[in-house]
């Protein structure tokens, strides 16, 4: 067991930190193998087919075929390992990012030429509690 | 006797480089930043120092999950730039500085930092980006470099004050180095900015300011900041800005501010960029 954490009270993070990591292994690495060109073809022409050297769960298989964003960091990714795939798909990290936050691309960037999202209101999971009872 | 100079501290926003190896920085959305870029540029041609010790994170490129050193320091003569999953940057290799960086190697260790010691290793956004905002396009970068990588990407980071102890520890040893060199250290990544999970996007332009502040005014206090407060209030990636605690603790206590510049957005990411000069040495 590690210890608890009190950063699992900030909402809509997921820290890629011993707990995830024990699970994420596979799936970091195979997105670490997009590194190399000839694997980001291969990937490409089948995208099942190269997954499986991976030792994969099926719900990471999933959530890497179906681009789940959000699905790979519950199931391990780290954001700078699953944005390979999203290279490999000609996307950057703000189309990616807005896609886990759940809005559209404009909406997103509007957002962030208006100064990001704010601090005030996403601190913690309950904002309403008082500060000794949040998570 | 070496001597480290002055301390830059810049984000390294991946974003930031491609913009600059597509040649769009004079776009409306680019020029607010760059613009804010070229007197750091001409302050430090004017420097130019022999030699930068670039502190900064690998993001998945020269190290995978396999190994994951906490604290790591580049010895190469040569620094290959990496794939990051789209070609390399069209930017020039980076040259080492063998003799520093084994001296440091060696010091650092003998001083209890346990530093991982890399022969052979490419380089990405997190080391590049920074010389290129304060280098522009040049064929060749303008000096030797020591790429000194802190994990951030893996739980825990090493903490501010310990990342702030590294900063002195480098200070002693360059001040042992046997040739007269004129270092310049570099802390990089951040500022606020979170780039996964449904809270992206978040940014946080009061803690930013006060952290530019605290720099100069009271670095010690600023390093004690938590991991969960940097992510809480910076973001899930702002957590980076713990290594800018190193190149803040190879200065002087006294050290001074000459620039700064901060601009939201660069994609995701406050971008900030600060300057310090050590006061008897500049």
């Amino acid at each position: 067991m590690t210890l608890p954490h009190d950063y699992e009270s900030i909402p809509g993070t997921y820290v890629y930190d011993a707990a995830r990591g024990r699970i994420g292994y596979p799936l970091n690495m195979f997105c670490m193998s997009l590194n190399k060109e000839e694997n980001r073809r291969r990937f490409k022409q089948n995208e099942a087919s190269y997954l499986d050297g991976f030792g994969l769960t099926a719900e990471q298989r999933r959530t890497i075929l179906e681009r789940d964003w959000l699905g790979m960091l519950r199931v391990g990714g780290n954001i700078y390992y699953t944005i390979k795939i999203a290279f490999c798909d000609g996307l950057t990290f703000q189309d990616v990012a807005g896609m886990m936050s759940g809005v559209a691309k404009d909406t997103y960037a509007q957002m962030m030429l208006a100064g990001g999202r704010s601090a005030e209101g996403n601190r913690y999971k309950d904002e309403k509690l008082p500060e000794q009872d949040r998570g | 006797m070496a001597k480290i100079v002055a301390g830059i501290a810049s984000s390294h926003v991946p974003a930031i480089g491609v913009a600059m190896d597509r040649g769009t920085t004079d776009t409306p959305y680019w020029q607010p930043l760059f613009k804010g870029y070229g007197p750091a540029r001409e302050w430090l041609a004017k420097l130019a120092p022999d030699v930068a010790i670039v502190v900064y994170n690998d993001h998945a490129n020269a190290f995978s999950l396999e190994i994951i050193p906490t604290f790591l320091i580049g010895v190469a003569d040569k620094f290959p730039i990496a794939d990051e999953g789209f070609g390399p940057r069209p930017v020039p290799a980076v040259v080492g500085h063998p003799a520093l960086a084994w001296h440091l190697a060696e010091s650092l260790i003998l001083d209890e930092f346990d530093m991982t010691i890399a022969n052979a290793m490419t380089v990405d956004h997190g080391l590049t980006v920074p010389l290129s905002v304060t280098c522009g396009k040049p064929a060749a970068w303008p000096f030797p470099v020591i790429p000194l990588c802190v994990n951030v990407v893996q739980y825990p980071p090493p903490t501010g004050a310990r990342c702030y102890k590294l900063g002195q520890a480098i200070r002693r040893a360059v001040e042992k180095f046997d040739q007269d060199l004129r270092v310049v250290i570099y802390g990089t990544g951040g500022m606020s900015h979170q780039l996964q999970g449904e809270r992206a996007g978040l940014i946080n332009r009061q803690f930013d300011t006060a952290f530019l502040d605290g720099l100069t005014k009271d670095p010690v206090a600023l390093s004690k900041i938590s991991h969960t407060e940097y992510m809480r209030e910076a973001g899930s990636e702002g957590i980076e800005m713990v290594m800018w605690h190193v190149m803040r603790g190879a200065l002087d206590d006294n050290a001074t501010e000459i620039y700064r510049h901060y601009h939201i957005p660069a994609s995701n990411t406050a971008a900030g960029l600060m300057i310090l000069e050590n006061g008897s040495s500049a």
